[in-house]
């Protein structure tokens, strides 16, 4: 008996509501982060992750009111990234409902937040988000990047990842900048690499396109996939994605 | 039914689960509420250290202790199980818990912590928690376990109802034990078959 690898629909919300393309038939509100999240409950998500990628203050506290309505519809974990600059605003996502944040950039920016984060919240609460890219410039071949992959860091990724689980991370989220929009498989070295550094859960990010780019993900090394195009699009439904892995001989639930 | 209002991290989907189960619900340390409720959910995520002063602020024990001493239902979730063990060992350092069962709560030894996601169980014969989802899966996230289970029967009290999971090791998954009942995994964010083992306990009381 082992625990079952993870299948993890993605949302990116901005101000209340769903900002990637959904097209799902028979939603009464597609644009509705809280009937969209359901509806995954209902196909078999094991987790939910939004990502806030609002802009100003004033729409942040919509991303409360979302995670608060969510929680009481949803009772499956729920991960929230984006925005998350402090261990206060950790604590006033989880009194809405949130049980894990993805910190990204402002990690990035001041390393030592994720140990306060960490410290107060458990390592468990703590999802290190990694937008990696292939660059020759990094002694692992990974660099990290920042807004959306546009902005490249001094971050050998590998090292980085080291780094965050060192001061607390007790998950690593790993998006492949390169993969991520082409629909065309996950990147298994990325993968590959960050499971034999990492002593915690790696989620695998960026690339899914089709069911059978699943389970490549998890024999490279994943614990857990995250996907949101294809999810949204309705071009796979989670039990889809589940049934491929069974297929494939991963544990699911 | 209460839950434990003591600063611990996401209550919010504890108490809309419990409602979903069918209870009335409210978050308090209120010490008479806490005494006269119908049952009381002690949550609980993060270090264990942290907890237990955090439980010590409001003198969470003491509230515990008099409602089992009257026989009164209590359930402990996560951190909020592990606290009702003698000690938890942390990087090293020992913390007293509540010590209502023996033993410890110590690092799992597997590849993969925390051990994050949907695990099985192996449901103790006769269980009232597990009636009915014997072979569902609930989601765990935790590091740290109590590995061994050392408490007898002791007549004329029933004896322990004790259920098993493993990741890289075997752990207590969860215990029934008189009126205190506790899960490691999260039955609040387990799906369905997190909201009926919450629906069995209330089924207890």
């Amino acid at each position: 008996m082992s625990v079952a690898t993870r299948v993890i629909p993605c949302l990116d919300v901005a101000a209340g509501r769903v900002v990637k393309g959904v097209n799902f038939l028979n939603l009464r509100d597609a644009g509705d982060p809280v009937e969209l999240a359901r509806r995954y409950f209902e196909q078999g998500a094991d987790e939910i992750t939004f990502l806030d990628v609002t802009a100003t203050v004033d729409e942040r506290a919509t991303m409360y009111e979302v995670v608060a309505a969510t929680a009481e519809q949803v009772f499956i974990p729920l991960t929230v990234g984006g925005g998350v600059r402090s261990a206060d605003d950790v604590a006033r996502l989880q009194a809405h409902g949130a049980d894990k944040v993805g910190v990204n950039s402002a990690a990035i920016a001041r390393p030592a937040l994720l140990g306060e984060i960490a410290d107060r919240f458990g390592a468990q609460a703590l999802v290190l988000s990694l937008d990696v890219k292939r660059s020759d410039a990094a002694p692992s071949g990974f660099v990290v990047t920042t807004h959306g992959g546009r902005t490249e860091t001094s971050l050998d990724a590998l090292a980085w990842a080291r780094e965050a689980i060192e001061r607390g991370a007790g998950e690593l989220l790993v998006n492949s900048i390169d993969a991520d929009g082409t629909k065309s498989g996950f990147d298994l070295e990325l993968i590959g690499a960050m499971r034999e550094i990492s002593r915690v859960p790696v989620i695998a990010s960026g690339g899914a396109g089709r069911v059978q780019d699943f389970a490549p993900a998890i024999a490279a090394g994943a614990d857990a996939v995250l996907a949101a195009s294809v999810f949204h699009n309705g071009e796979l439904t989670v039990g889809d994605v589940k049934r491929a892995l069974a297929e494939a001989g991963v544990t699911v639930r | 039914m209460v839950v434990l209002d003591y600063g611990s991290g996401n209550v919010h989907s504890a108490v809309k689960a419990l409602e979903l189960a069918g209870a009335t619900v409210e978050l308090t340390a209120d010490r008479g509420r806490v005494a006269a409720a119908d049952g009381l959910l002690v949550p609980g995520v993060g270090a264990f250290s942290a907890v237990m002063q955090q439980l010590n602020a409001v003198r969470g024990g003491e509230l515990i202790e008099r409602r089992l001493a009257g026989g009164r239902p209590v359930l402990g979730i996560c951190v909020g199980m592990q606290v009702m063990f003698e000690n938890g060992v942390e990087r090293g350092n020992t913390t007293p818990g509540l010590g209502e069962w023996p033993g410890v709560v110590d690092e799992l030894d597997a590849p993969i912590l925390p051990h994050m996601g949907w695990n099985t169980v192996e449901v103790a014969p006769g269980s009232a928690l597990f009636d009915g989802i014997e072979d569902e899966r609930f989601y765990f996230v935790h590091s740290y376990a109590a590995q061994r289970w050392t408490l007898d029967a002791i007549a004329p009290f029933p004896v322990p109802r004790v259920t098993w999971a493993t990741h890289g090791v075997p752990f207590v998954a969860a215990v029934e034990n008189g009126p205190l009942a506790a899960t490691q995994f999260h039955p609040e964010k387990s799906g369905e078959p997190g909201i009926q083992l919450l629906r069995n306990w209330l089924r207890t009381l």
